[in-house]
């Protein structure tokens, strides 16, 4: 076996390569909960790509079958059900843990100095695991899937001068068809994927490359080295202490996946809409369209902004702003420390009000905007709508974009607390 | 940092009991007594739905042998519940073409293989108990659950017929009360003159079942179609108890393994 090594490692840098990137990578010893999420998405990447080459095994990308093909594989396909609502927990599994992920950046500064490119190649990925989730939410053929599709490729055709062209040159036809559902499989199976597994690798080299925050935001390469293990005062080898901890992280997670998947596949209607087992139908619009529940807080942004120049294109821009003003987060930082332990009550306040907007938002945007009733009175005419879901919207959309622009202003205010020169665990 | 977790985890119990307060709208429905480890109760919903829905509906999806499951041979389900053209391994199709279906009755008969997981069994339940007569209609039938639906009241020789019933209340708190007072099925809709008005059904002339017997024919119908909508539900729920098991105990060894690499650090 050592000869076989040595062998490999003359000719490919096999050992260094494992060793760079996990054998003798350093990582801070104080990591808490929220540092399971980074491997849990890893985990769930892999999960999702295998179960996905299975059930490409029985799909089939085609509009008269493709309802079909799903409902023979939950039926006659052995283990297909338990394959399926894997891939399909797995999808809000991802936005789960990668959600929670973010939120870890954001609780310990993640982002900041020298881990601005890590936090970019991070917002790159959700990109991409949005686009993942779109095409693959087209491919059951039911009737979410099949007007989901359309309300999104309808956002493009509200580009000024160039979006009619725009949305047919996307969907390959004048409606979403079986052209459309041929080169959104080719994307959810093959071109996605591949730019998933790329930054995915690429996120890793570069976190090993900068080394992990922690929840102190205390840099640990800046602390001298321990004379007696030789590495540095609050480090610890990754392997086998965090390997070790992440197993517990992802047997955990399988836990919570399993009630999901065994128990309710669908979630009420959460992970798997109840319309979407109505076979697509070009001719019926259902009452209700709504995204799944990962996309329904900008799915609420862009129902709240008003069409203004005769044109819709603005919600398009506010929700499109509300993704990409996460790649700043680096810059319109400028506290002076990392992590919300040391924050004083300004940052702590705001992010309650982020976190507030984002979940207030994504319950909006699952719901009719009716739901909360109208305003009566001749004063609610000047509002361009009565109701009142859309105002609340409106207001939490001005919350969550104030709590990026305002960012530079409030935490160059903030009273912060001395950061210690050691990790607290 | 524990703080910060349990303000996230309140905000998050927020936002959940708000989801969970929207209401639903359209009437409030029953319960469907149906138990999914009722075999009998099964085997009787899928006689019944061979006799009188996979006539206009079919289940195109579901293979006849499949209904093995529900402890039937396949000498069985041949005898009783095909028809002599069908092979055993064929799906539940029916001869009327969706073509037809749509000239005839306005539109085409679903396919109800899920139909249960599109509407719930709680309102396929109600729906079957919400059939009562309307002349203004084509069919001479409405529903109280699915307003001016296309499907005529098929069971009627089985159930009897029900006429609405409409009453009006001042307000919507006392027109929500009375509904919520209602044993059976009741809507409330706004009048005019911000009045609301009750809708409930009262029975016009016996049908062949008695009212607890159409019940019981309606629950075991709708047990059918639920265990059609997903066949391998019961398979499903005990290979997951097997599963969380399994998981439970490996938790405990991972566990005790990283307290034990753990506990050389300090």
């Amino acid at each position: 076996m050592q000869r076989l090594l040595t062998w490999i490692d003359a000719r490919f840098p096999l050992t260094k390569l494992w060793e760079e990137q996990w054998g003798k990578y350093i990582a801070p010893k104080n990591f808490n909960f929220w540092y399971y999420f980074g491997s849990l998405a890893a985990f769930v990447l892999v999960m999702q790509i295998v179960t996905g080459i299975f059930l490409a095994m029985t799909y089939k990308p085609d509009a008269t079958k493709a309802f079909e093909s799903i409902e023979y594989m939950m039926r006659d396909v052995p283990a297909g059900w338990f394959i399926r609502y894997m891939h399909s927990t797995g999808a809000s599994a991802f936005f789960v843990v990668v959600y929670l992920h973010m939120f870890r950046g954001l609780l310990y500064g993640s982002y900041r100095k020298p881990r601005e490119l890590l936090w970019i190649i991070g917002c790159f990925l959700y990109l991409a695991l949005m686009a993942e989730a779109f095409f693959g939410y087209l491919l059951p053929w039911g009737q979410m899937s099949y007007w989901g599709a359309q309300v999104i490729v309808n956002l493009f055709s509200t580009v000024p001068l160039i979006g009619d062209d725009l949305g047919i040159w996307i969907r390959g036809d004048y409606t979403i068809s079986d052209v459309t559902l041929n080169r959104f499989f080719a994307f959810h199976v093959a071109a996605i994927p591949l730019v998933l597994i790329v930054l995915a690798a690429v996120h890793l080299m570069a976190l090993h490359e900068v080394g992990s925050n922690n929840p102190d935001g205390i840099e640990i390469k800046k602390q001298p080295k321990d004379p007696k293990t030789g590495i540095y005062l609050d480090g610890i080898y990754s392997h086998p202490y965090y390997t070790i901890k992440d197993l517990v992280g992802v047997v955990f997670f399988l836990i919570i996946f399993s009630i999901v998947v065994f128990f309710l596949p669908d979630v009420g209607g959460f992970f798997l809409e109840s319309n979407n087992f109505i076979p697509a139908d070009p001719l019926k619009t259902p009452v209700h369209i709504a995204p799944v529940w990962y996309f329904t807080p900008f799915y609420a942004m862009l129902r709240a902004v008003p069409s203004f120049l005769n044109s819709q294109f603005w919600g398009v821009l506010v929700m499109g702003a509300g993704v990409v003003i996460l790649f700043f987060l680096p810059w319109l930082d400028r506290g002076a420390v990392k992590s919300i332990r040391y924050r004083g009550s300004l940052y702590k306040a705001w992010l309650g009000v982020f976190v507030f907007s984002f979940l207030l938002l994504g319950y909006l945007g699952t719901v009719p905007v009716t739901v909360w009733g109208q305003f009566s009175g001749g004063w609610s005419d000047a509002l361009d709508t009565k109701d009142r879901a859309t105002w609340i919207a409106r207001l939490l959309t001005l919350l969550y974009f104030l709590f990026f622009v305002l960012m530079p202003w409030y935490t160059a205010r903030d009273k912060t607390k001395p950061v210690p020169e050691r990790v607290r665990w | 940092m524990v703080k910060t977790t349990r303000r996230f985890a309140a905000v998050m119990l927020l936002a959940v009991a708000t989801a969970a307060l929207a209401a639903e709208e359209g009437p409030r429905l029953l319960t469907a007594p149906s138990d999914r480890l009722d075999v009998e109760s099964l085997q009787r919903g899928a006689r019944d739905f061979v006799n009188y829905c996979l006539n206009c509906h079919s289940a195109q999806y579901m293979r006849y042998n499949r209904l093995s499951d529900l402890g039937l041979t396949e000498k069985q389900i041949q005898d009783n519940l095909m028809f002599a053209s069908d092979k055993i391994g064929s799906t539940m199709t029916v001869a009327m073409s969706r073509a037809d279906a749509a000239a005839w009755f306005g539109t085409a008969p679903p396919d109800l293989t899920v139909e249960s997981r599109v509407r719930g069994k709680d309102w396929l339940y109600s729906y079957l108990l919400a059939f009562y007569r309307d002349d203004k209609t084509a069919t001479g039938w409405n529903n109280l659950v699915f307003p001016s639906v296309a499907m005529p009241h098929v069971l009627w020789n089985l159930s009897g017929t029900q006429r609405l019933v409409e009453t009006e209340y001042e307000d919507s708190d006392k027109a929500q009360a009375a509904a919520l007072a209602t044993p059976g099925i009741a809507t409330v809709e706004p009048a005019p003159g911000g009045k609301y008005v009750v809708k409930t059904l009262v029975e016009q002339t016996p049908g062949t079942l008695s009212p607890v017997e159409y019940q019981r024919f309606v629950a075991d119908l709708v047990n059918y179609l639920d265990y059609m909508g997903e066949p391998v539900k019961n398979e499903r729920i005990n290979i997951g108890i097997v599963v969380l098991l399994f998981l439970g105990g490996l938790f405990a060894l991972v566990y005790a393994l990283k307290r034990n690499y753990w506990a050389e650090l300090h």
